[in-house]
């Protein structure tokens, strides 16, 4: 803990450090002005930037909860409360898009899960030709977002659709696989360090009681590394979720839009501006991963994430 | 790849049903684990299934490939189907069983794209020169046809098949029958009377009045007279008598040129994909080449280009700087004002704190585009009090507006990372600097902030690269606008690369593939080189 401030210098917690003028002897408590200049005015700064961070929060949800719909009627904060909105979302296709978003999601999160785990048991356990120069590969990949790609991605999905139309363009299945060519790239690291903390003398004995490397993997290791599975998975989760350049590429029709792509279709759509929808939309929508983040804060904060999982 | 197991067994420590494997005189190999593929477990069986699926669908994947002559396909397809088979059904290579799936999505979605994007910056792909030369010559003989005089008049019958119209002609005595995608061909079975064919096994014979009721759709119909394209196609105006339409524009393949039959003007080849006329005229569509290094050097000497793409590329950077050192600066000066034991309530204040960070960033984007409205935002309403600013219209307070909802969005995360760097810092060294006689601010300068910038700095360039690439928040407040006047392509004032590639590839109007690569190729450039200083200062890659 530093006990040094930079605003106003050593912090005086012990007694001893007190002015004796200040108080009792053994009271260590600020009060008055002094109190204000070292204490006081933190709570000043805390309160304006909680105000800050809420307005918009505050905004959209009296927004959703608002039945004018527009724009303007949502400006008086909190001024009629009902439900209308949310009913009507499922009228409109939302929830086709809400379980759209969760397939893609879900199967990706999976996918990403089963396979970095895969390879990180791979490059962990075994040594074989090329191994260093696939991770470093791997390290090097993992540096492009491959949203750099998507024209090519784009065009190679329009030719894939001659072949495999599921694959192809305006395709859920087609995306699917898109994202999960992602998925080696983003987080065999997380998942190498964790694996090779995991110690050796268990394979060890379990293969030398018979166990073959498959039953290892899977009800050895696997259950050992579950923390590291559930957070890599729900990061893959929630940056899927906010993707929006391939999808928007990739899926071109209403029914087979994700919540990403429909709700900015509501909010950029000047014409109907069916802004109460969009609040209601947002505020649905963004439960899911406030609790989710709130759930993995200690994850992202100790630089698992590098500083890029906000989609 | 070959396998090694780390730790050699024993060599009578192998499975019971090991057999002849395990007494052969290899001691290394011969010491492998059983794999699946020794005994019939349920494993096994499982396996034997998933790969079966995969090999039934990469055999269906090469005959439809071949249907369609995609030759590469066939040969990834044949190639993948290979190794996933060597690698489920060797017993040597175990961890290639492990690597097989991820690594093929991270070839074909990773890596190809990645040198596909390369190949295609180098080309003029895109609107005007989407398809191949074979397909841009017969889009030319189709687009431009005439009817010729004296060309030959048929009685023609319109027959219908749920949607789609074809015609039903009568060839010296024989009934045809043609679609807009098929040919002309016999049609067996069918009914003849006084020249005219009057029924069609399979197909409905329109009668005048279904003829008027489809009217638009049967003067539009034009059926190809035969496989080539030069012989024309048969199209009516009546519904009754169909004409042989010749193409005007007549392909000659010795020469390879295009002659206009009317004007007699030639049309040959040029380098950029286009049949051209020694006037100049060219005919579309055109097809696609490649063009060398045109698309990265029109962005420099174009001068319609040059100056948009140098404005863009400033605004990237000043954008993904600027993004990292105000919410840098914001969270490192919150994290010290909460770094006080002494503050009651800091976990409040923190949870509530995280909270903009934990909302999806494309909701906020949308939210804060709809608060800054001009006319009829929150922000310009009800906080400045009716005020008409044009937060995302102007050039400048787009700029603005952009970086002030990232910092929202993103301080969070800096006061995070900052507030668990300060608690890591030992609190004897802020002791014996107070010994020494620093004052707050020098020992702040000189004790925390270098201490801190150990941890934080590999997270703030990452967070540079991730914001040099942060095309939701550009997309979904500003969609990159205003926009530049008179540019040629769809490119505002707030647009960063990634987002100039979105919209130069799949913008209103304008479909370039070729520069929207070349651009990404530049991208590439510079993430590798943030990701080279990155990896220098944390020698991430001697670890492995």
């Amino acid at each position: 803990m530093a006990a040094y401030d930079p605003f106003t210098g050593p912090i005086s917690r012990v007694a001893g450090d007190a002015d004796p003028t200040e108080g009792p002897v053994n009271d260590t408590r600020l009060r008055g002005r002094r109190w204000w200049k070292e204490v006081g005015w933190r709570h000043v700064v805390g309160v304006v930037v909680i105000v800050y961070c809420l307005l918009p929060l505050l905004y959209v949800l009296s927004a959703s909860l608002n039945p004018n719909g527009s724009l303007t009627g949502s400006n008086d904060l909190f001024s009629t409360v009902s439900f209308g909105n949310f009913t009507e979302l499922f009228h409109r296709g939302y929830g086709q898009w809400a379980v759209n978003s969760l397939v893609i999601c879900v199967v990706t999160a999976i996918g990403t899960v089963l396979m970095g785990a895969a390879a990180a048991y791979a490059f962990s356990r075994y040594r074989f030709r090329g191994r260093r120069g696939t991770l470093t590969g791997l390290l090097l990949v993992q540096m492009f977002p491959q949203m750099l790609a998507a024209v090519a991605l784009f065009l190679l999905l329009l030719q894939l659709k001659d072949v495999f139309p599921v694959l192809g363009l305006n395709s859920i299945p087609g995306l699917i696989a898109v994202y999960l060519g992602g998925a080696l790239g983003v987080n065999t690291f997380l998942l190498y360090g964790f694996f090779n903390t995991v110690p050796k003398e268990l394979d060890e004995a379990a293969r030398i009681d018979g166990a073959s490397h498959g039953q290892i993997f899977w009800t050895i290791i696997m259950p050992l590394v579950t923390p590291i599975l559930v957070v890599v998975g729900l990061l893959s989760f929630i940056s899927t979720y906010g993707e929006f350049f391939i999808a928007s590429t990739v899926l071109q029709s209403n029914n087979k839009f994700t919540l990403a792509i429909g709700l900015y279709q509501w909010a950029s759509d000047e014409r109907n501006a069916p802004w109460g929808l969009f609040a209601a939309g947002a505020v649905l929508a963004a439960i899911p991963v406030v609790l989710l983040f709130l759930f993995l804060q200690k994850y992202i904060v100790s630089g698992l994430t590098s500083g890029s999982v906000k989609g | 790849m070959t396998e090694q197991t780390l730790v050699p067994r024993p060599p009578d420590a192998g499975p019971g049903d090991g057999g002849g494997d395990a007494a052969a005189p290899r001691p290394t190999r011969g010491s492998r684990p059983e794999s699946h593929a020794r005994r019939f477990s349920p494993g096994w069986i499982a396996k034997l299934i998933l790969v079966g699926v995969v090999d039934a669908l990469g055999v269906y994947g090469i005959i439809a490939a071949a249907g369609v002559q995609s030759w590469w396909i066939v040969t990834f397809l044949v190639a993948a189907l290979a190794a996933v088979n060597w690698a489920y059904f060797s017993r040597r290579a175990v961890p290639a069983k492990y690597l097989v799936p991820g690594l093929l999505f991270l070839l074909v979605y990773q890596l190809f794209v990645m040198a596909y994007t390369g190949y295609i910056a180098f080309t003029n792909y895109g609107d005007g020169h989407n398809s191949t030369k074979a397909d841009a010559i017969s889009a030319i003989e189709t687009q431009n046809q005439e009817r010729l005089p004296g060309s030959a008049a048929f009685p023609v019958a319109v027959v219908s098949r749920g949607d789609e119209l074809g015609f039903a002609v009568v060839q010296d005595g024989q009934a045809e029958l043609g679609t807009t995608d098929e040919p002309l061909a016999p049609a067996d079975g069918a009914t003849v009377q006084a020249g005219k064919v009057t029924a069609v096994p399979g197909w409905t014979v329109l009668s005048f009045a279904d003829i008027a009721g489809r009217a638009q759709a049967v003067t539009a119909l034009a059926v190809p007279v035969s496989d080539d394209a030069s012989d024309g196609t048969l199209r009516t105006q009546n519904g009754s008598v169909a004409y042989v339409f010749s193409p005007v524009m007549q392909y000659d393949a010795t020469t390879d040129t295009f002659t206009n039959a009317k004007t007699g003007a030639t049309y040959t080849p040029d380098d950029h994909g286009n049949f051209v006329s020694a006037k100049g005229e060219r005919l579309e569509p055109g097809w696609r080449v490649t063009v060398g290094w045109e698309n990265f050097t029109s962005m420099f000497t174009d001068s319609r280009l040059s100056g948009i793409f140098l404005k863009v590329v400033l605004w990237t950077f000043a954008f993904a700087f600027l993004s990292v050192a105000t919410t840098f600066f914001m969270g490192l000066f919150l994290a010290l004002v909460f770094n006080d034991p002494r503050v009651r309530g800091r976990r409040v204040y923190r949870s509530l704190l995280i909270l903009p960070y934990a909302f999806p960033g494309f909701l906020a984007a949308l939210v804060w585009s709809g608060m800054l409205n001009a006319k009829f935002g929150f922000i310009n309403d009800v906080l400045l009090g009716g005020a008409n600013i044009d937060w995302l219209g102007d050039p400048w307070l787009a700029k603005l507006s952009v970086l002030g909802v990232n910092l929202w969005l993103g301080f969070p995360y800096m006061f995070l990372i900052c507030t668990g760097a300060l608690q890591s810092i030992p609190g004897d060294v802020m002791e014996s600097a107070r010994m020494d006689g620093a004052g707050a601010w020098r020992a702040f300068r000189s004790i925390t902030l270098p201490l801190l910038m150990v941890t934080v700095a590999p997270l703030l360039i990452s967070s540079f690269a991730f914001n040099f690439n942060n095309f939701t928040l550009i997309y979904l407040l500003t969609g990159g606008g205003p926009d530049f006047v008179g540019a040629p392509i769809p490119v505002g004032s707030t647009d960063i690369l990634i987002s100039m590639v979105y919209s130069v590839a799949f913008g209103t109007g304008s479909n370039d593939y070729g520069l929207a690569s070349a651009v990404s190729i530049l991208i590439f450039i510079v993430v590798g080189v943030i990701s080279w200083i990155g990896f220098r200062r944390t020698r991430t890659l001697e670890e492995l």
